[in-house]
């Protein structure tokens, strides 16, 4: 278990996510303007969304859709029947003075979701989702001391996806966040884009002596857009947390933000009066009635969910559950990877996929999308190791050329005649040159010193630019030294 | 029902209203009057009564997934009493 | 020559139908009665371009052979809640005093594309906000019919006041309204007028301010039965942009005036005469009943025990919507603005200063009702309450096809009485509407009589939902029987 040990014991962290998907449609979810990323301000905007007299919202049915699938992607209760409520505060990026929410019927219940990290695999509950609508966008370095407003995002459709609060470790949240990712993209519900916002989180936080079973009050830290802050800012926050207790003070129930750049956490500007949302049913909206039939619908045409593939990569590839969630984390990687398997083993060209491809595409700053090896090129180098056409150590190299040309392994072997000789005979007379050369080494194997044998191999790969078979070479080898 | 100055206070801030002494005190003393009023609601059993939210008996309507508005930011900045490049203006918001 | 500013709409359409008359002619005629009328403020916006617009585009339509309707051609004015592409929507406040609509309310496109004329925008309580007109950021409206000493000293009620008063004086045909809780049919009472608030559903309620949405309702004002019965065809439908308003088919509502309501069982609600109430009132309920019961319907006594707990209810909910509906008038989009230098600030001297005393009043008590420990107390309990009372209406309806009812407590009240009252005390003005606005079903108020003092005292007839039509047909009955052809006396301009 993960702890965090201070000066009086051991603390334990109890860790709950909030995170706002934005939801994948055409339109925004209460209005008939587009719900894309990145117009010029304020042109996805409809009277509706600026909040001008009498404008009325309407539900998109595709949000609807989208909150279902994903509830069954966190294999969680859908609910038949669910409403709209009204959140109430004032803010120059909420145009009506209020956000349409879901707080007492929300469309999707409880459900959890299956994390696996190296610790073991648990189930994180999942509380509820609930469909609401995103805010505006506010500039403040524009004109001086004003405040620009852009309300394209205002409207936009958001999931938001409570965890209970189940995770006991940075790991373990960061894992959860990946995995809540990989689900919503599989499931094309949202992409998943933290940089530019469409997957936002905040992280719940608090601490307790190990053994403990009460709740200490936790901070709802703030804006903690990438799973790597969600692991240092509640490292960080934990840490605060402790000093505070061991320094004999006393936390409280706060809200703070994340400092990325200092890594702190920042309790936010507090109101003069603690905000109260006076929520109640939106009497713009009836309630949303699912039939059975509906859902069984969504159900049947879902695509297979990460953890499902995560199960058939460990059930059927023979993969670790580990390997399996890295590779199912997000499509791209699930579809290059299944691309790249066929008629090769699996378990090879997840090794060469986690292992040089990442390192590859991380050095050079690249997408596996972007990844200039083609899935199927990287399941051909594979076969060419797997028929001895060329050894691991030549594959290194071929990896290297076609990632830099783009090129199949096989031209490449070709082009670079970098084919394993298996011409016994070539090989034959090349140890008996070396061997010739070398008679006193030859003479110390003799006297028993099977270590230099290695040596003549590293020898004979040497002088064959490393195209002999090693296990050839051993062979034969021992054949010809047997023979002087 | 006391209806008093701190809950004046707190209920005109959120509301984002403000007014001078004299009127807080008229307003207070109203509404006060009408919570008294109001509290013959407590008469009334209301064991096991559903809150009626609409009296609606059917479900929400719903719109297609179609862009079909939108691009009027002319007209949005129009009715806008500050606005710079197609944003609204507002005093600088602190945070 | 015929008199074209008393004429009903049915009659005025059979004129124009016969081109005895143009549109033209009968939207110049309302024209010059507008101004001799302006002493009564019915109007806030005065629209005579665009009504002549409309009425030489009818005339053309009429001679091409291509008339819309019946409604083609009748000028009308609109309530200044409705919002209309280019043409100034204040709902009555200073907020909005210079807000000009780009687009059209689904109910007023609906009369357009009918064919009607629009006069102008009339006077209102500011945002729907009173039953009086007196909380107009543009002044009180006056009520056409005189005191005992023939002086305008009475409101017309509200807040469909200049719709009420525009009609009954002359200054229009018909005209829009919208009743919350009786915003239609007191105002309807007071000024001698017919009003209709159909079903909560029946029509859109899509660029209409909103007050008080799980109440609010569209609806028509006229001289008679069958002139709501045509407009209110006009008005109603299945709209794309409302998602609580009702996919039925609008049925021919001028079509169920047969005359005949023989066997129509008639609830008469115990509950709606209390003790002390106003005995001219009393007085004409007792006409009415005896007039139904002498048009063949069945009198039936029935109770609506939660009766008077309605206005409480009302008062809660009503205001708890508003207070969110109205936060959305924060000086940063379309209102005045009033600066600051925080934007909490602005937003505090914008609200402050852009709303009346009774919108404030109004806005406080409903964010109250919502606040933290509060909302179950207030909130809450009241919709349980608003259930018992829907539920008095359903069980009622099992037994009868209408109920008869006074329409307001009192004739039309004087400025000074009003002025003098309590704020509960003007909220008691909605005891008798309250409760079929929060069952949501229709309800008409027509003029039966008069008071002794000479003033109109109109009856309401509530409906099971989405059956206007039998409330029309009971309506327009009980308007012949009462033989109530009283105008107020003409405005003298």
């Amino acid at each position: 278990m993960y702890t965090i040990q201070g000066k009086t014991g051991d603390w334990e962290l109890v860790i709950g996510l909030e995170v706002h998907c934005q939801i994948l449609s055409k339109a925004k979810v209460f209005s008939g303007a587009s719900a894309e990323f990145g117009a010029e301000q304020n042109t996805h905007v409809s009277f509706i969304d600026a909040g001008f007299p009498g404008m009325l919202p309407k539900v998109n049915e595709k949000c609807i859709e989208q909150c279902v699938k994903t509830g069954f992607g966190l294999n969680a209760k859908i609910n038949t029947f669910s409403r709209f409520d009204r959140k109430n505060y004032f803010y120059a990026d909420l145009p009506q003075g209020y956000q349409i929410s879901q707080l007492y019927y929300p469309i999707v219940g409880e459900g959890y979701i299956e994390v696996t990290t190296e610790e073991g695999t648990r189930r994180i509950g999942v509380e509820r989702l609930h469909l609401e609508q995103d805010a505006g966008k506010s500039i403040h370095d524009m004109v001086p001391g004003k405040s620009l407003i852009d309300l394209n995002r205002c409207g936009v459709g958001l999931m938001e996806i409570v965890s209970k609060p189940d995770m006991h470790s940075p790991a373990e949240a960061g894992e959860y966040l990946r995995q809540l990712r990989a689900i919503v993209r599989a499931l094309g519900t949202c992409d998943g884009n933290m940089d530019e916002g469409s997957m936002r989180c905040d992280v719940n936080v608090s601490v307790r002596k190990v053994g403990e079973t009460a709740l200490r009050p936790r901070a709802e830290v703030k804006n903690v857009n990438s799973v790597r802050f969600v692991m240092q800012a509640i490292e960080i926050e934990a840490q605060r947390q402790i000093d505070i207790y061991e320094n004999g003070g006393e936390c409280r129930q706060e809200t703070r933000l994340f400092d990325s750049v200092n890594l702190e956490t920042r309790p936010m500007r507090s109101k003069e009066n603690a905000n109260d949302y006076r929520y109640f049913p939106d009497p713009d909206l009836l309630p949303v009635i699912l039939t059975d039939e509906y859902i069984e619908n969504i159900r049947r045409n879902l695509p297979e969910l990460p953890e499902a593939k995560k199960k058939r990569y460990v059930e059927e590839l023979g993969l670790t559950p580990y390997d399996a969630s890295i590779l199912t984390a997000d499509v791209e990687t699930a579809t290059y990877f299944e691309t790249a398997i066929q008629g090769q083993d699996a378990k090879k060209v997840a090794n060469w996929v986690m292992g040089d491809l990442f390192a590859y595409l991380n050095k050079s700053a690249k997408t596996i999308a972007e990844s200039p090896i083609r899935a199927i090129d990287l399941g051909a180098l594979v076969g060419l190791i797997a028929d001895g056409t060329i050894s691991g150590k030549i594959a290194k190299e071929v990896f290297e050329i076609m990632a830099e040309t783009g090129k199949a392994p096989a031209v490449i072997v070709e082009e670079k005649g970098l084919k394993q000789v298996s011409d016994t005979g070539a090989i034959e007379a090349l140890i008996a040159d070396i061997l010739a050369a070398n008679m006193d080494k030859v003479a110390e194997i003799k006297a028993g010193k099977d270590k230099l044998k290695g040596w003549f191999v590293g020898q004979i790969m040497k002088a064959s630019q490393g195209k002999v078979n090693p296990a050839l070479a051993n062979q034969l080898l021992d054949k010809k030294l047997s023979e002087v | 029902m006391s209806f008093n100055e701190q809950t004046i206070k707190t209920v005109a801030n959120l509301a984002r209203l403000r007014f001078p002494k004299e009127d807080e005190a008229k307003f207070m003393a109203d509404i006060d009057s009408i919570l008294d009023w109001v509290e013959q609601l407590k008469e009334v059993d209301v064991t096991g009564v559903e809150p009626l939210v609409s009296v609606s008996p059917r479900e929400t309507a719903i719109r297609a997934d179609e862009v079909r508005d939108g691009n009027i930011q002319a007209e949005l900045m129009a009715n806008a009493p500050e606005s710079v490049q197609g944003f609204y203006v507002v005093p600088r918001m602190v945070e | 020559m015929t008199d074209l500013v008393t004429l009903h709409i049915a009659e005025a359409a059979d004129l124009l139908n016969k081109k005895e008359i143009s549109a033209v002619e009968l939207t110049n005629a309302h024209l010059a009665e507008m101004e001799k009328g302006r002493i009564l403020n019915a109007y806030i916006t005065e629209t005579p371009e665009r009504a002549l617009a409309d009425a030489e585009a009818s005339d053309k339509r009429r001679a091409a052979g291509s008339a819309l309707g019946v409604l083609d051609g009748i000028p009308i004015a609109n309530k200044d809640l409705y919002c209309t592409a280019g043409v100034r929507t204040t709902a009555a406040s200073k907020m909005l005093a210079n807000f000009v609509p780009p687009y059209e309310s689904t109910v007023t496109q609906k009369l357009k594309d009918a064919g009607t004329v629009m006069l102008g925008k009339v006077n209102t309580d500011q945002f729907a906000m009173g039953g009086s007109t007196m909380t107009s950021y543009f002044g009180v409206t006056k009520n056409p019919w005189t005191d005992e000493q023939g002086a305008y000293s009475l409101v017309p009620g509200g807040s469909s006041g200049g719709s009420a008063a525009a009609v009954a004086a002359g200054l229009c045909m018909g005209a829009t309204g919208s009743d919350t809780g009786g915003s239609i049919r007191q105002p309807a009472s007071f000024c001698g007028v017919t009003g209709i608030k159909p079903t909560y559903g029946r029509c859109s309620r899509y660029g209409i301010v909103a007050f008080a949405s799980s109440l609010d309702q569209a609806g028509p004002m006229a001289r008679s039965v069958k002139d709501c019965a045509l407009l209110l065809g006009a008005m109603a439908g299945a709209d794309k942009w409302d998602s609580t308003v009702a996919e039925l088919p609008v049925p021919d509502f001028a079509a169920a005036l047969t005359g005949d309501i023989r066997g129509k069982k008639i609830g008469i609600p115990k509950e709606y005469r209390p003790a002390g109430l106003n005995e001219q009132v009393a007085k004409v309920w007792d006409k009415g009943i005896q007039l139904l019961r002498d048009a063949g319907a069945e009198i039936v006594d029935i109770s609506l025990p939660h009766t008077k707990y309605a206005l409480p209810v009302y008062y809660i909910i009503a205001c708890a919507e508003a207070s969110s509906n109205l936060s959305r008038y924060d000086g940063v989009r379309y209102t005045e603005r009033v600066p600051g230098a925080t934007l909490d600030e602005m937003y505090e001297n914008t609200r402050t200063d852009g709303f009346g005393s009774e919108v404030i009043r109004r806005i406080l008590l409903g964010t109250f009702v919502l606040s933290a420990g509060f909302y179950d107390a207030y909130y809450i309990r009241a919709q349980r309450v608003r259930r018992l009372i829907y539920d008095d209406f359903q069980k009622a309806f099992e037994t009868v096809d209408a109920i008869l009812a006074p329409a307001a407590p009192t004739p039309a009240l004087s400025y000074e009485a009003m002025k003098r009252m309590s704020p509960v005390d003007t909220y008691l003005g909605d005891v008798f509407t309250t409760p079929s606005s929060l069952a949501g079903a229709p309800a008409l108020s027509l003029p039966v009589g008069l008071s002794d003092t000479g003033l109109p005292i109109g009856l309401q007839i509530i409906g099971k939902h989405f059956d206007e039509s039998t409330v029309l047909q009971i309506g327009d009955v009980l308007e012949k029987a009462a033989g109530f052809d009283l105008t107020p006396r003409r405005v003298k301009g």
